[in-house]
């Protein structure tokens, strides 16, 4: 870490929905960096002694949460893990994630945007006896790998950095994106899920499923978690085509 | 006026608030969940470590039962918890996480066979039983006897909250985002919901229900650096005390963990020294063995933290740009374990610190984690004093963790609470149709809203952000790991002056609809209150018990101090909370007081202890056939609701 601090330069988005005639503009802050700074340290700076209307959402400034996705240079990313020390120039432009709904600022809506995603994948287990299992017997036997496989594929937290990403997501509003591939996937992966692939390509059958991804890839760079959105949307889209 | 009616109101959309929500709705009831933001970014996707039930399948857990677990979590409280409520979520808590493997989360499995682990500093094989291959494994975490701690590897609070939430929503269970409970509306002892102010609009919605329950989670944030989420302030518990009828108790119990990462308080999981992490200090020197030869760094948490800061004080920290640390090893456990199973502590470790753990060591130190007290219930979830208000999860001082809880009991409690207090709230729906008059509802939404209009048109004033550090720094310098009387003095002079102070926020940015500062605007006050109460029970709490360390009284005084403490705010126009107290009865506990085992053993022991010793000895021998089952029934009859009171079965156990 450098012990001489410099003057970072943030250019961020602001734009108040809530205010009638607000139009949105690009401001520009400066904050004295200090070491170990990252975007969260430097955001509350700003809205602590320049400008407290500043619209952003951090909760567990950890990288845990997924809440902070925001555009940072031109890439989607979580601004909580983020140094400022990563950016040599010391300009930082910051963006609200496109793809969802934007509150105000950097603030984006995407947890009416999750829970849609989770209706419509369907997003739990199902399975007709799974709320008649006698809690007082030992639980079902699980494959050890297998548990180990389902967690790597629970890892996401919807942050929508791959929505964010993706060009057809752009391009078809109902395209369900890989976040909801991926939950499908993890979903397909269970064997306490009973769902058919029948049942799974009544989700994801079509042009707004897994058909509709063009594979470029946008969501497996940006994704913040490395979760395996290639392989997983490789292998539904064969285990799809084979349905029908 | 904007009012939304549901039979079951449950603020807070963490493990707990779902989980009461889930069992309302599946007897029946409407339910409806406020957030601050998307449920599944409640702080309790935080917890990495693991969640705690006594099911034995690993063979590190042989000989587990409820039994072991019910004394691992009574000495782990300083006996200062409620050991009927302890029994509660003992006897429940295998159900518990049998029923969230069934809702869906990939539970870390026992595999058979050879396995290395690391156990006090060496590499040891140990040998799983064939038999339980495939049954959910568990590590070892500080303060327990058996290996108890059920882990999904390195993110067990993410996978339990996705399963709960996407059991919330194949309910159809609405979850309110965006959503602030900012008043509870009671009248003559009764609560009706509660007073909400949409963060985004800015517009206040009345929700009007026949039962509210608070599960907003712990406030870690009254501190300055804490390993708690930025919204984890404790709002919940503030608006319950505003209504002057119910009462948060033990405030001044609040647990340091002994491994944040510095300067920024991000927690690397006990789950590090579980799995054979080791504490050095400046000169690389293992000291823990030092002051605990038995348990060493898996002492229970205050224990360690104490121990830890005890040795910074003899000069032995690592000195830094932000003050002295000690370092956390895990470079012993090899990469393949980290990856695996510490692996959200490597991202931390290369995000925040620019540090390959698996290299180097990490440097912590004792930070505030875990809120003990909360909103006063008893063992049904239910505020004593105003009726239809529930509590659950970490906001609530249901009080099984008394003034220490252990790792692994918080998320196995806001899970087995979530189920035994869901009943109870359900039960109340039951039989307490909604009976409100609309003038009542009115006269709350007046009161907020002209306390809003009366801060966005203050012309000068205070800033609430000012205020809240002021705060948080007076907490963590004053009311921090160790306590005495002429700190605490100070801090609560100092915090009443704050809250005066706090009458007259100002701000700089005067819109209603959605504005940071006046959020800040709304809570602070709120805040100021709370840290009142945690400083001020405190200072009169003159022992040492557990989290709460007074230099000025090192022993632990039941005599004197085996009790709760209540706090109020009655009055409104008070500067400072009125603090009652609430006997725990020797005489009706299963477990009477005795020594944790740490360090000399000082108690100052209550009278009764030797006659409740003596009298558990007669019921023993007047019943030498009974059995543990009878035997619990005997010293400690419990009553859970039906569906929860069946034994647990065990790997070559059944059901003994
Ligand atoms: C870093 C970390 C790691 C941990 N690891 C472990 C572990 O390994 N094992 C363990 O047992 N415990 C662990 N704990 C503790 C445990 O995670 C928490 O105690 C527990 O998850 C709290 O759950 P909860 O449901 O009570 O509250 P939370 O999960 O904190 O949820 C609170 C909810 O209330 C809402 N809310 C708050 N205020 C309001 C308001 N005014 N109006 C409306 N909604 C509101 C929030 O939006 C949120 O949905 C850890 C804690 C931390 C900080
Ligand atoms: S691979 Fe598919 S889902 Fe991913 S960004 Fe490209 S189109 Fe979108
Ligand atoms: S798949 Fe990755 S990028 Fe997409 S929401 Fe999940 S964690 Fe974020
Ligand atoms: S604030 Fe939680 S991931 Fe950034």
């Amino acid at each position: 870490m450098s012990e001489k601090e410099r003057i970072l330069k943030f250019h961020i988005l602001r734009y108040n929905p809530q205010i009638k005639g607000d139009t949105p503009t690009m401001k520009i802050y400066e904050v004295q960096e200090a070491p170990g700074m990252t975007i969260f340290i430097a955001l509350n700076d700003i809205r602590e002694k320049q400008d407290p209307s500043l619209q952003f959402d951090f909760i567990c400034r950890a990288g845990i949460c997924g809440s902070c996705a925001m555009i940072i240079n031109g890439q989607p990313d979580l601004a909580c893990r983020t140094l400022t020390s990563k950016f040599p120039e010391g300009e930082i432009k910051l963006l609200p994630l496109p793809g969802f709904e934007l509150i105000g600022d950097l603030s984006v809506n995407t947890g009416k945007f999750m829970r849609a995603m989770s209706e419509r994948v369907e997003s739990w287990i199902h399975d007709q006896d799974a709320d008649n299992v006698d809690l007082d017997r030992l639980e079902e036997r699980m494959d050890p790998d297998v548990a180990d496989e389902i967690y790597e594929l629970e890892r996401c937290v919807e942050c929508g950095c791959c929505i964010s990403a993706c060009a057809t997501k752009r391009m078809r509003e109902g395209f369900l994106g890989a976040v909801g591939l991926m939950r499908l996937a993890r979903y397909a992966t269970d064997p306490r899920d009973k769902r058919s692939n029948e049942d799974f390509y009544e989700i994801i059958g079509d042009d707004d499923g897994v058909f509709g991804c063009m594979t470029l890839l946008g969501c497996q760079d940006y994704c913040p978690k490395d979760l395996p959105l290639q392989i997983q949307i490789a292998y539904l889209r064969r285990k799809m085509a084979m349905v029908r | 006026m904007k009012v939304v009616y549901t039979d079951s109101l449950i603020i807070g959309g963490g493990l707990a608030g779902l989980r009461v929500a889930i069992a309302a709705r599946q007897r029946g009831y409407d339910s409806i969940v406020l957030s601050l933001m998307p449920a599944k970014r409640s702080h309790s996707s935080a917890a990495q470590g693991g969640m705690q039930a006594s099911l034995g399948a690993s063979v590190k857990g042989e000989g587990d039962d409820e039994d072991v677990h019910f004394e691992d979590t009574v000495k782990g409280s300083d006996w200062g918890c409620d050991q009927d409520v302890a029994r509660m979520f003992v006897n429940t808590a295998p159900k518990a996480i049998r029923q969230l493997a069934a809702w869906g989360v990939p539970w870390s499995r026992v595999r058979r066979g050879n396995r290395e682990v690391v156990i006090n500093g060496e590499k040891v094989t140990i040998t799983e039983k064939n038999e339980a291959h495939g049954l959910i494994t568990a590590r070892d975490f500080g303060g327990t006897k058996k290996w108890r701690t059920c882990f999904t590897s390195d993110g067990t609070g993410h996978t339990m909250l996705y399963a709960m939430d996407n059991k919330a929503i194949e309910l159809g269970i609405p979850v309110h985002e965006r959503k602030e409970a900012i008043a509870l509306i009671h009248e003559d002892g009764v609560c009706y919901g509660a007073i909400v102010r949409d963060m985004i609009t800015g517009e206040l919605i009345a929700y009007v229900a026949r039962t509210t329950t608070v599960a907003t989670g712990g406030y870690g944030r009254l501190y300055s650096v804490t390993t708690n989420a930025v919204i984890s302030e404790g709002i919940g518990c503030a608006i319950a005390l505003e209504t002057g009828v119910a009462s948060l108790g033990n405030m001044e119990a609040v647990q340091f963990h002994p491994t944040a990462i510095v300067p920024v308080g991000i927690l690397t999981t006990e789950g590090c020294r579980g799995d054979g992490g080791l504490l050095l200090d400046k000169d690389g020197k293992r000291f823990m063995p030092d002051y605990e030869p038995e348990k060493k760094e898996l002492a229970s948490r205050d224990v360690v933290s104490r121990r830890m800061t005890e040795h910074i004080r003899k000069g032995k920290g690592v000195p830094s740009r932000y003050g002295d640390h000690l370092w956390l090893d895990i470079t012993l456990l090899g990469r393949a374990h980290i990856e695996k199973n510490l692996r959200e502590v490597k991202e931390i470790c290369e995000y925040f610190l620019g540090i390959d753990p698996v290299k180097e060591y990490i440097p912590v130190r004792p930070t505030q984690h875990y809120s003990m007290g909360g909103i006063r219930t008893g063992a049904t979830g239910e505020s004593p004093t105003l009726k239809g208000l529930f509590a659950a999860g970490e906001c609530a001082c249901w009080d099984m963790h008394g003034f220490n809880r252990l790792g692994g009991n918080s998320v196995a409690e806001t899970v087995v609470a979530g189920m035994i207090v869901g009943e109870y709230v359900a039960d109340y729906c039951q039989t307490n149709p909604l009976r409100i008059d609309t003038k009542l509802i009115e006269h709350f939404m007046d009161k907020e809203k002209n306390k809003i209009r009366a801060v966005l048109k203050r012309s000068k004033g205070e800033s609430p952000i000012a205020l809240k550090k002021e705060m948080q720094q007076i907490m963590m310098d004053k009311v921090g790991i160790f306590r005495n009387e002429a700190d605490l003095t100070q801090a609560v002079e100092e915090l009443k002056d704050l809250h005066q102070r706090s009458r007259n926020i100002f701000l700089r940015n005067k819109i209603s609809s959605s504005n940071p500062e006046l959020v800040e605007a709304i809570r602070v006050p709120k805040m100021i209150r709370l840290a009142q109460c945690v400083a001020y029970g405190a200072l009169l709490r003159k022992e040492s018990r557990g989290a709460h360390a007074r230099e000025d009284y090192p022993e632990r005084n039941d005599r004197d101090w085996l009790k709760r403490t209540l706090a109020y705010w009655k009055d409104e126009n008070e500067d400072l909370p009125q603090l009652e107290y609430e006997d725990l009865d020797v005489m009706k506990m299963e477990m009477p007081p005795g020594s944790r085992g740490y360090g000399a053993d000082n108690t100052i022991h209550h009278p009764d202890t030797e006659k409740r010793m003596a009298e558990i000895e007669d019921i023993r021998k007047a019943n030498p056939k009974a059995d543990r089952f009878e035997m619990q029934q005997l010293l400690n009859p419990i009553e859970l609701p039906e569906k929860f009171r069946g034994k647990n079965e065990r790997i070559g156990r059944g059901f003994n």
